[in-house]
């Protein structure tokens, strides 16, 4: 029994020096194995007493599962150590940018006219558009413009010839919409639109988004109703909004609207009105039956706000240094 | 239309500042563009008159001078502009004043000479006005008095900017009775004695055109002083409307103008032979303006001519041999109704446009020529004398617009602005603009002013009314609208989408001008015809476009020579091509195009940075064609294109019909774009491309899947999609995947061949494919290619 303690003690001291795996094995083999120490001791038994036998067995038996218990923390031990080694190799710098593509970006016009298209359609206006090449009937006549109205003239038309001309407004839209579909009716229309007028304040080719509502009851109330939330929702903020009486041949009454910018000047942002019974007509419907709003607002004049961008011509110049900033 | 706050309080003096009113006359639909002081600021100038005026003894250019200026004692000032001389009443800055720009007057001595002052020019007392020396006062000017007073400096020049249906507002009365309405008070026009004729001088005039020229009236004065003085009171309001003074009979027509709106002409009576003869042209005689540009009168422009040819255009310019010169003795005074539709459009169709010619197209009031021809003569008279004739009249009274009768319905005024007005608000208004108003069952009818061209039909009351009563009266609501859904198609791709992908992707959305330089058009579409604007901006801006390409090229040579390597752009929008059988000549057709250049990807510490190739860009439409659930639809053709590579181009096809391009830019296109390196677009039809298929759901198989690779050598002359199409045709529907992974030329590859390694995917729905089977497709495909391209496969 001595030279048992004797042994367990000594298999105890060997594992706790042991430095690695290949070690551990091999003191496991010396004391464990088919012939280690403690299994010899095991094979003592077949000299003792039948009296000692029980309690020798069991002392054994204590000494093997003490040893292998301890066999088996330091294993756990030495592996633990080493995955640290090994994680602590693997440190990286997080701080180094990753493997990415950089996001593009939508045009600031464009990112207006979404939002735009978003407010309104949440209201039910779909969005329609056109021909950007008209006709003198869609882009003036329908328009209540006739041909010597001198509001064409305001326009700045780039012709081809005279029945046929880039558009000056989207309303041209607007009529073809009424031609083919029966009120009620709710539109938008973004697009290209173009006059012959090119200085800090103008470009040759703008954007605008006009809008439409023709139903039984629709009246000025509600245009200013819609064209107030519609301003809150764009600048999200409350700021003052003002409707100035104006004149366009397809509207009556018509409205321009401005609102108070940061300066403490009224900017002008907006046209629109009820639209004009010959308007209606000229498209088959009966404006004792139904009446409509329009409206109509310049995109990149609201991006500008918006944004703060203060060169309209930045708009056309696809500077990628300009662009990028609208992620 | 630029006017004098203090001439219109002549007219209707409402106790509001200046700025309210300008806010009340903006609100009223007459939009304020500025308001301009007609003198800067200063103190302490008063009216003086020279008394003495003697030379300076120490110096040639300097004048010492006595000024009266009402005190017990005369003021020693020295001058040094030329124009001062004795007896003048001028604008002294006495001491103590303080000049604009904070410039004070002390006392001084200029050579020895004590000076207690300064004899002032307008420019010193910053008014607008070009002169060379001091200001010289009218001699009545009282001694004294504050210039600023005098002058009435501290009025203020109101620009307003006028619509097209507001012609009634182009003159004071009309602006008058604007601010009088708004402020619910009188207008007090001016009075002067009406002007008897003391001489008998007809003149015949005779009217062809009646309905062109209802009315026209002539009158002769004799005897004037064309060099009379023009009086500072009428130069000044000229001034303040915008108007230079350049005699008197000119500054007196253009007055009346301002005053009543009403276009006037005088003819030198002398040049004339004959009578006046108001009739249209007959389309060949020609005419020299008053600006001194001849022209050849369109026939169906309305002319005013004498016995002999045309000499003015009727509304619009007067001819220069009739004119008024400073020879003139005797006169002829114009004052006419032409009708708008006479004169509309015609000012402009020969460049010209006028004071006149803006009236007389929006309308000028039909009964007001009288009125404005005694104003006028009176004027003439007082100022450059003469004796007046009688005034001859041509009127054709059936052609005078006539006040319309509308009826307003209380039911029609309130469904249209959704809120009710009273009827007391109603009536008031509707008079108070000159209007009479006739009520009846709760509605109105309303006779309007011939002054109101723009009065014809219901909603033009339902506008004035609520005009006047303020549109920010008007409550704001919100719509009423039923709530119907509309219809959605799952299979239209939305374009947000795409644009979306494209985004993540790294593009930048680009906007270009929808025309183009044409020179650059034609090196990406020779020999194409395009639509060319007659009239535009500058030529780089002439040719509409034909494709997105100019313009994507155009943007990437911008940046490039901005230090800008790596360029992603897209655009979406129509361009135009000409086709005899669209509508208006021209195929207008929505586009997406596309361009990269630099590197695939920045600089990055752990990625390659290769240069973009054809594939790069043909990754990214992949991705857009992926949203179509149908890209089998679609297919790539090796083709040409002017614009590109001849090796590095292909078609776009969808269910075997061109849609697109998409290539590497041709190297003969990269220096005239400036472009820095390889280049690559694509361009596709819209329409074509965003319409997808619905995805329709397979049974996902419960089997293994099996790999195999093939390594195939072909010809290199074999496109990769031909073999990848007979293997899927060969393997069926059990072959679930493939992936060609590797493209090989070199050591162990025949020259002229390639070898393509390829990865089929074999898997069964309804049992586990036994390594025969396997066997038997890959011995069917590997079969196939040899037979249909000469394949072997490679060890």
């Amino acid at each position: 029994m001595q030279q048992l303690t004797e042994i367990v003690e000594q298999a105890l001291a060997v594992i706790e020096q042991a430095s690695d795996l290949k070690a551990l094995d091999d003191i496991r083999v010396d004391y464990l194995g088919k012939k280690g120490k403690i299994t010899d001791m095991m094979k003592m038994m077949g000299q003792l007493s039948a009296e000692e036998k029980p309690a020798f067995g069991q002392a054994v038996n204590q000494a093997k599962q003490a040893v292998q218990q301890k066999l088996s923390d330091r294993i756990e031990g030495l592996k633990a150590s080493e995955l640290e080694a090994k994680l602590a190799a693997e440190q990286i710098d997080v701080t180094l940018p990753g493997r990415t593509i950089d996001n593009g970006g939508l045009h600031p016009v464009t990112r207006t006219i979404d939002r735009i298209e978003t407010f309104f359609g949440e209201l039910g206006f779909t969005v329609k558009d056109g021909p950007e090449i008209e006709d003198d009937f869609h882009n003036f006549d329908a328009l209540n413009i006739s041909e010597h109205h001198p509001a064409r003239a305001d326009h700045d038309t780039f012709y081809f010839n005279p029945k046929v001309m880039l558009r000056t407004q989207t309303s041209g839209v607007q009529i073809r919409t009424m031609e083919h579909e029966q009120p009620p009716l709710r539109i938008i229309s973004p697009g290209r639109v173009y006059r012959n007028d090119y200085d800090q304040t103008h470009t040759p080719m703008f954007h605008q988004v006009e809008g439409l509502m023709v139903a039984e009851n629709v009246n000025f109330a509600e245009l200013k109703g819609i064209l107030h939330d519609f301003l809150r929702n764009f600048f999200e903020e409350d700021l003052q909004v003002r409707f100035r009486p104006s004149y366009f041949p397809f509207t009556e009454p018509s409205a321009e609207v401005d609102v108070m910018g940061k300066n403490g000047k009224w900017l002008e942002v907006l046209g629109c009105g009820m639209v004009h019974p010959n308007v209606l007509r000229s498209v088959g419907i009966d404006p004792e039956k139904y009446s409509g709003f329009a409206f109509g607002m310049g995109v990149e004049r609201l991006t500008m706000l918006r944004y703060g961008v203060n060169d309209l011509r930045a708009f056309f110049e696809n500077d990628l240094r300009f662009l990028k900033q609208f992620k | 239309m630029k006017f004098s706050e203090s001439w219109l309080r002549e007219w209707v003096n409402p106790t509001v500042s200046r700025d309210e009113l300008s806010h009340q006359i903006t609100m009223a639909g007459l939009e304020v563009d500025g308001v301009e002081p007609v003198a800067a600021d200063f103190s302490g100038v008063i009216v003086g008159e020279v008394v003495e005026c003697g030379q300076h003894p120490d110096a040639d250019k300097l004048r010492v001078t006595k000024i009266n200026v009402g005190e017990a004692e005369l003021i020693d000032i020295v001058c040094g502009a030329p124009n001062c001389r004795l007896g003048l009443k001028v604008a002294v800055a006495m001491v103590g004043a303080v000049l604009p720009g904070d410039f004070k007057i002390k006392k001084a001595k200029l050579r020895g000479q004590p000076s207690f002052g300064m004899l002032c020019s307008y420019s010193e007392l910053g008014i607008d006005i070009e002169s060379d020396g001091i200001i010289e006062l009218p001699v009545d000017a009282p001694i004294g008095q504050s210039v600023r007073e005098y002058l009435d400096l501290d009025d203020a020049v109101i620009d307003v900017d006028l619509t097209a249906n507001r012609a009634d507002c182009l003159g004071m009365a009309g602006l008058a009775r604007e601010v009088g309405v708004l402020n619910r008070q009188a207008v007090v026009e001016p009075t002067w004695q009406a002007v008897e004729a003391s001489i008998d001088a007809p003149i015949a005039i005779n009217v062809d055109a009646k309905a062109a020229c209802p009315r026209y009236l002539g009158r002769v004065v004799k005897n004037i002083n064309i060099n009379a003085e023009t009086p500072l009171w009428m130069q000044e309001k000229l001034r303040r409307s915008g108007i230079r003074s350049i005699d008197p009979i000119v500054d007196i027509t253009n007055f009346v103008l301002i005053e009543f709106g009403q276009p006037m002409h005088a003819f030198d009576l002398n040049t004339l032979n004959g009578g006046i003869n108001v009739r249209l042209a007959d389309g060949v005689e020609k005419l020299t303006l008053l600006d001194g540009n001849e022209i050849t009168v369109p026939s169906d422009t309305l002319v005013i001519a004498d016995d002999k040819q045309a000499i003015a255009l009727a509304g619009v310019f007067g001819g220069e041999a009739t004119g008024v010169s400073d020879t003139t003795k005797d006169i002829l005074l114009e004052c006419a109704f032409f009708a708008p539709l006479a004169i509309m459009g015609k000012s402009r169709c020969l460049g010209l446009h006028t004071d006149a010619s803006h009236r007389f197209e929006r309308g000028v009031d039909p009964q007001l020529q009288h009125k404005v021809m005694d104003r006028a003569t009176r004027l003439v008279l007082d100022i450059c004398g003469g004796e007046a004739g009688q005034v001859i009249e041509a009127l054709a009274s059936e052609h005078l617009p006539q006040p319309v009768s509308i009826l307003l319905r209380r039911s029609k005024l309130d469904k249209t602005l959704g809120h009710v007005i009273s009827d007391a608000d109603v009536v008031e208004i509707l008079t108070c603009l000159g209007f009479s108003v006739a009520a009846a069952n709760n509605d109105w009818t309303v006779t309007t002013a011939t002054y109101r061209f723009d009065m014809a039909i219901e909603e033009d009351l339902i506008e004035e009314v609520a005009r006047i009563y303020g549109y920010d009266n008007i409550p704001n609501t919100a719509p009423q609208a039923a709530l119907k859904m509309s219809d959605h198609k799952e299979s239209n791709i939305p374009l947000k989408r795409v644009r979306n992908m494209l985004v993540a992707r790294g593009f930048q959305e680009a906007i270009t001008y929808s025309f183009v330089d044409p020179k650059m058009q034609a090196l990406v579409h020779p020999e194409q015809e395009t639509m060319i604007l007659p009239n535009p901006i500058s030529t780089e801006m002439s040719s509409m476009r034909l494709s997105m390409f100019t313009g994507l090229l155009t943007a990437v040579g911008y940046n490039q020579s901005r230090q800008q390597g790596r360029v992603r752009l897209f655009e979406t929008g129509l361009r135009f091509v000409p086709d005899a059988n669209a509508d208006a000549g021209v195929r207008q057709q929505a586009m997406i195009g596309a361009v990269i250049s630099g590197v695939q990807n920045d600089e990055h510490w752990s990625m390659e940075s290769k240069t973009v190739d054809f594939f790069d860009l043909k990754g990214d439409l992949e991705a857009i064609i992926g949203l179509t659930v149908a890209a089998s639809e679609f297919s790539f053709k090796a083709a040409t294109h002017p614009a590109l590579h001849p090796g590095q181009c292909a078609e776009i096809l969808r269910n075997n019909r061109v849609i697109g391009h998409i290539g590497a830019i041709h190297p003969s296109l990269e220096k005239p774009f400036g472009l820095n390196g390889k280049t690559i677009v694509f361009e596709l039809e819209l329409d074509a491309l965003l319409h997808a298929s619905l995805p329709l759901a397979q049974a996902v198989s419960k089997f293994p899947a099996n790999r195999r690779d093939i390594a195939v050598v072909v010809d290199d002359q074999v496109s990769a999609i031909d073999v990848i199409n007979l293997i899927r045709k060969v393997g069926e529907n059990q072959l679930v995947g493939l992936n060609l992974f590797d493209v090989y030329l070199g050591k162990g590859v025949e020259p002229g061949k390639k070898s393509l390694a390829i990865a089929l995917t074999l898997q069964d729905t309804t049992r586990t494919l036994e390594e025969k089977d396997i066997t038997a497709t890959m011995d069917a495909v590997i079969s196939a290619l040899k037979t249909e391209f000469n394949a072997s496969l490679r060890d």
